[in-house]
């Protein structure tokens, strides 16, 4: 298929931009095979470039021949465009809708896009599973890297490395993956030094109706316990959640079977609930309306604050768990690919200090999502103004950058990162010109050749230049355990995202540029003491030889 | 001293109020304040906590139904702080209880600690402290009197109207018949003055109260007095009168020969109603407000449905409506305006000083907005006393409208980050001290009353203390260039701009706060600078004096590790930082919340009076204190959470539902020291 098919009026003249607290720019509308861009034509105005990808819907409105098109954006922000003639503005409008909405994952943009900056480090290539494993085995020798899904045979959602208990083989891990929901067998997600407790994560066990049970995955999680002790599986469905999903053959580990498990059930809601959760959010943060009680209303209805916080309550739990029970820990939901990872990452975060800083939550991003399996290309297909009828769009990922966000302001010295690059990865997850967030598992990144075809997200990223954009000025190591309120009133509306579009965005930025400022300052002039000091220091050592020649 | 029965009762408990978590210590109850000292710190290093809690401060005591574990006392006070002891006996609980209710509301004005409280200031330094504020000048700044105003004398003896400061403001066409003819005929003699001038279109911002119309009357002198007004500014051809009041409640005035102006009898008026609830519904409100955030356990749903109940936010944002209003019709239409409510010191103080905020960058700085509070609320006659409660009086005088008032200040500076010079403390340390009663500047309900109490002679002067202090309160993302730039502010109104104010409502609940702040953490950075800045002179002067010519590079030593080279724009920022080094005076060491370091020894000193204590140690007394959390040196501190805070913090099903409970709640111990919760560690 040729792009030009789809784009039936390529360029249209005198066309104007409205964009929320910007001036209006007047210019040439252009439409490309990824783009849709508006130029003034003048030096010095800024362009517009639009990915296709990121249109989550139109709107075409006419006022006598001249016709508007307003442009829902997934990243939420708005844009208007005014197009002269009422033929082009529908050739416009229909481009639009064909063009950001194709099916095929080969004719999207990344498989397009060459680098305009020099790649210094590929990031296919920066978190391979077995760097990671060098890390751990530097910690224990408790596990090991099991290749037993080198072919994604065994599941067809997990990396070809995962992490297992040493003493448990590949036959077990076999049987067990049989018991487990999409083959998700328990895998290491997270290791704690301090006192060498693990977290996994896994699938629902499938025990059905009749209660069916698998020694080899209790094997499999009773190796991960010391002698004596016992862990914690944290489901995070209710338990009658969990009661209803035993008639389609899922279940859960019950106490007759794991006798060494404790279990725990939470309510985190997944897939439709949630996109239904961030419409309704959207929709009143857009409400130009002035009345308090309806924008507290909806903000209460649409139930988002309430899934943030019972995320994090859930992660701090399993954090609790490890941190301060000094107990292994299992998560998983149904599936093991939404809320299972949110809990799984966010208690990565309040663990473990190596997870704020910027490589480390990358790392985690790409351990904890990418790897494990959550299906980015159908999740985030969608976003808050599309049109049509969710089928397995959610907004799991984004629900997990708010809860990060809601840390980082608790703790806003503690991560080397700012919520520049929350907002960023959310961003590039649902539109993009690099290949990272593409696909739906590691299986089908290979299939799709996308290191070998397009450009990692973190090879831009991790330029100098980008690192000291996305860096916190007020950042310093902390090395403790960061337990955060999950109380109502300490949680936020995260407006970097939610009400990005609808405030003046300079204040932020010249806020950072100043504590950056007072930072740069507090740091030269204790230089300039230390190298007096020294010039003093020099000058009392050299003194005596001096005085006794 | 004769209220007291039990100076000290030991092994009380203090039961936090989101948690389960308690700490056992002794409650000391003196003539001012009642302390409570934690006897078993959690960790040896880290210092006892103490809790100051001022009578004034007090809102209400509670003796709650004995349990097995003793006797409960619930305090609340003004400030939004809740303590909950739990007392062994109850015969001290009740002795503690009825101690309280006598000390908690004095009957007489000589009473309250401002006339017993002294801040180690001599009576010259007093003197200069209570000058610090001069309205006069103010009015001169504003550029008044000038062609088109002057400066009246009918109200010197407070006989035209007794709540009304001596000096008032009056177009120049008003004159003295006019005056008195229309404090007869306006709500407790409060005459149309002038409160804020704004001198680039010559419009005028002037409040009243309401007239006294009922149904049809009307009166010459007080048409003669918006005429006035109207042909004192040339650039429109009307005023607008503001009725800050929802209608009805206006209508309902007039059956009590009350009531609004009637457009038909005044020429050139354009009459407005903004809406504002009034004194008993802002309480009501706020009271809702504390009870929803007060619940153990609040799920996100009901504290969002709980702030929209309570209407707490729509009240804040109706004041700030009607502001901008008036800033509008002040700034654009270069109109004057005449704002009133009922009697025109709750509603119509609220307008004038957050229009006047919004009007002039002046107000946004720290010595502005002083002036604002001493010129809207002081001294045109905010009825404090009543109000805030100072003497025991009537109820339903009391009403937070001066605490909304500082809400809608916090909302603003949350919209405008850049525009204050001030930042949150500063504007808790006043709300702090509106209640405390131990300056004079709010005792009394109007300046009659404050000069037959000799305020000026007895007490002290709040005002002088923060200017010393004001380091502690400066924002440091101020810019006196946006002042500049944009001279009048325009703030979004739309509902999600408007916040929960936690710092203020949560202040003292430890565990609802950010564990870093990014305040803190700056104001430490600058201080850590001057503290460099002026090594940096000692040792350039130690050098000279060696006969040697320093040689200062900012180069950093050479570092273990390589790190990036900063960019141009960071080195651009370091020149400029050079250039413009100016040391300020090193900031004292008491931090801002609670009680003040000064009023602490005070305290401290009172108490040794009474009770030959050993317990007073010098070092702890200089760096203990409730919220003294971090010391304020160049050791930076790095607040995590060990195991304390995960306790504290209630996360689920977890504690106590394993059977091995023994084995699983021991407390491992802590890696770091702790302190509240906190961990510290030195870098």
């Amino acid at each position: 298929m040729e792009f030009a098919e789809l784009i039936k009026t390529p360029r249209v003249d005198g066309v104007v931009l409205h964009r929320p607290f910007m001036p209006t720019v007047e210019g040439t509308l252009c439409l490309t095979g990824h783009h849709l861009i508006l130029s003034s034509r003048q030096d010095n105005t800024e362009e517009l470039w639009l990915l296709h990808s990121n249109i989550d819907s139109i709107e075409k409105r006419f006022l006598g021949s001249l016709g508007t098109i307003i442009v829902k954006c997934k990243d939420l922000r708005m844009i208007q465009l005014d197009i002269p003639g009422m033929e082009e503005c529908l050739n416009i409008g229909s481009s639009i809708e064909a063009l950001s909405t194709l099916d095929s994952v080969s004719l999207m943009y990344p498989y397009f896009y060459r680098p305009m900056f020099e790649v210094i480090e590929d990031g296919w290539k920066s978190f391979l599973p077995e760097d990671a494993f060098k890390d751990l085995e530097a910690m224990t020798d408790e596990w090991r890297l099991s290749e037993v899904n080198r072919d994604f045979r065994v599941c067809t959602t997990y990396p070809p490395l995962v992490a297992v208990p040493r003493d448990v083989d590949d036959d077990t891990l076999r049987k067990a993956a049989g018991f487990r929901h999409g083959g998700r067998f328990p895998v290491l997600s997270y290791y704690h030094k301090k006192n060498g407790m693990v977290m996994m994560r896994s699938g629902q066990p499938l025990t059905g109706t009749n209660g069916r049970r698998c020694k080899e995955d209790e094997r499999l999680i009773n190796a991960t316990l010391r002698p004596g002790k016992r862990g914690y599986v944290i489901d995070t469905r209710t338990i009658s959640v969990a009661q209803q999903a035993k008639a389609r053959g899922g279940g859960f580990e019950t106490e007759a079977n794991y006798p060494q498990w404790r279990r725990i059930h939470k309510a985190i809601e997944r897939s439709n609930v949630l996109q239904d959760s961030l419409v309704k959010l959207v929709e009143a943060c857009n409400d130009q309306s002035h009345s308090m009680d309806r924008w507290l209303s909806k903000l209460e209805a649409s139930n988002w604050q309430t899934h943030v916080k019972e995320i994090l309550t859930t992660a701090c739990l399993a954090a609790q768990c490890i941190d301060r029970e000094g107990a292994s820990v299992l998560v998983h939901g149904t599936e093991g690919t939404d809320s299972t990872l949110q809990v799984t990452s966010l208690a990565q975060i309040i663990l473990d200090p190596a997870c704020r800083t910027i490589q480390g939550f990358q790392g985690l991003v790409e351990r904890e999502w990418l790897q494990a399996g959550h299906p980015f290309g159908q999740r985030c297909s969608m976003s808050a103004y599309s049109n049509s009828k969710p089928r397995h769009e959610a907004p799991g990922f984004l629900l997990f950058l708010d809860c990060v966000w809601q840390v980082l302001r608790q703790f806003p010295c503690s991560f080397q990162f700012t919520e520049q690059l929350l907002v960023l990865l959310f961003e590039h997850a649902y539109a993009s010109q690099f290949g990272t967030f593409l696909g739906n598992s590691a299986a089908e990144r290979v299939r799709l050749s996308l290191p070998e075809k397009t450009v990692s997200l973190w090879s831009w990223v991790n330029r100098p230049q980008e690192i000291d954009h996305l860096s916190n000025p007020l950042y310093e190591p902390n090395s403790l355990v960061i337990w955060p309120s999950v109380a109502p009133q300490s949680l936020l509306l995260w407006e970097g995202v939610f009400l990005r579009w609808n405030r003046s965005p300079r204040c932020q930025e010249e806020a950072r540029e100043e504590t950056v400022h007072i930072i740069e300052h507090n740091k030269e002039l204790q230089n300039k003491v230390n190298s007096l000091r020294r010039q003093l220091a020099q000058l009392e050592t050299q003194e005596p030889p001096l005085q006794t020649p | 001293m004769e209220h007291i029965r039990t100076p000290k009762v030991e092994q009380v408990r203090l039961l936090d109020r989101f948690s389960s978590k308690s700490t056992s210590g002794t409650l000391y109850l003196t003539a001012t304040h009642l302390i409570f000292v934690e006897s078993n710190p959690s960790s040896p290093s880290s210092a006892a906590q103490e809790i100051w809690v001022l009578h004034h401060h007090i809102a209400s005591v509670e003796k709650l139904s004995l349990t097995t574990t003793g006797c409960p006392l619930v305090i609340q006070c003004r400030n939004f702080r809740v303590v909950h002891f739990v007392l062994q006996r109850e015969r001290d609980c009740h002795d503690i209880y009825s101690s309280l209710l006598r000390l908690l509301r004095p009957v007489a004005y000589e009473e309250l600690y401002a006339f017993s409280y002294n801040p180690k200031q001599n009576d010259q330094q007093r003197e200069e402290g209570w000058q610090l504020i001069d309205l006069g000048a103010e009015y001169e700044r504003m550029g008044v009197p000038c062609d088109q105003w002057q400066l009246t004398d009918v109200n010197r003896d407070f006989k035209v109207c007794e709540t009304y400061p001596r000096d008032l403001y009056v177009p120049i066409t008003a004159n003295k018949p006019i005056i008195v003819g229309s404090s007869k005929f306006r709500s407790k003699g409060r005459f149309p003055v002038l409160t804020y001038f704004y001198q680039e279109k010559k419009a005028a911002v002037c409040r009243c109260s309401q007239p006294l119309s009922g149904f049809s009357a009307r009166c010459l002198e007080d048409e003669s007095m918006l005429q006035a007004i109207s042909k004192a500014n040339h650039n429109s051809r009307f005023v607008y009168v503001m009725d800050t009041r929802p209608k009805l409640n206006a209508l309902a005035n007039r059956a009590a020969g009350k009531g609004y102006e009637n457009e038909d009898n005044y020429s050139n008026i354009r009459f407005q109603f903004v809406g504002i609830e009034n004194i008993h519904v802002m309480r009501a409100s706020l009271q809702k407000l504390l009870e929803v955030i007060g619940n153990r356990s609040l799920s996100m749903s009901d504290y969002l449905m709980g702030i929209e109940g309570c209407g707490w936010l729509r009240h804040v944002k109706a004041v700030v409506d009607a502001a901008i209003f008036l800033t509008k019709a002040v700034t654009v239409e270069g109109a004057s305006v005449l704002v009133h409510c009922s009697d025109g010191w709750d509603r119509t103080a609220q307008v004038c000083s957050l229009g006047a905020l919004l009007m002039d960058p002046y107000y946004r700085t720290i010595k502005g907005f002083m002036v604002l509070i001493e010129k809207d609320w002081i001294s045109f006659g905010h009825k404090f006393a009543d109000r805030c409660d100072q003497l025991d009086g009537d109820p339903k005088e009391v009403s937070p409208v001066f605490t909304q008032f500082l809400e809608c200040v916090w909302q603003l500076t949350e919209q405008f980050p850049q525009a204050f010079e001030f930042s949150e403390w500063f504007l808790l340390q006043i709300h702090e001290h509106v209640h405390s009663c131990q300056y004079g500047n709010f005792l009394g309900n109007n300046q009659r009353q404050r000069e037959e109490l000799q305020l000026r002679e007895k007490t002290h002067s709040l005002w002088a203390i923060l200017m010393e202090e004001q380091q502690n309160y400066q924002n440091p993302f101020y810019s006196s260039a946006y002042g500049k730039t944009h001279p009048v502010l325009e703030p979004s109104t739309l509902p999600y701009h408007f916040k929960f104010w936690r710092n203020m409502y949560h202040q003292f609940d430890r565990s609802m706060h950010p564990r870093q702040s990014i305040l803190k953490t700056i104001h430490t950075l600058k201080e850590t600078s001057l503290k460099s800045a002026q090594t940096l002179r000692a040792l350039e002067n130690e050098l000279q004096q060696l006969g040697v010519t320093p040689v200062v590079t900012s180069a950093p030593p050479p570092a273990p590790s390589p790190s990036p080279p900063p960019p141009t724009r960071e080195q651009q920022q370091q020149q400029r930082s050079l250039t413009n080094a100016n040391p300020a005076p090193p900031r004292p060491n008491s931090l801002i919340l609670g009680a003040p370091q000064v009023s602490r020894k005070e305290a401290q000193q009172d108490e040794e009076k009474q009770q030959q204590q050993e317990r007073e140690e010098e070092e702890e007394e200089e760096e203990v204190g409730e919220e003294a959390t971090e010391s304020t040196d160049t050791d930076r501190t790095v607040e995590g959470s060990s195991g304390t805070d995960s306790r504290k913090q209630s996360y689920g099903e977890l504690e106590g539902s394993y059977e091995d409970g023994d084995e699983m709640t021991k407390e491992e111990p802590a890696v770091v020291s702790l302190e509240f919760g906190m961990a510290r560690m030195t870098c």
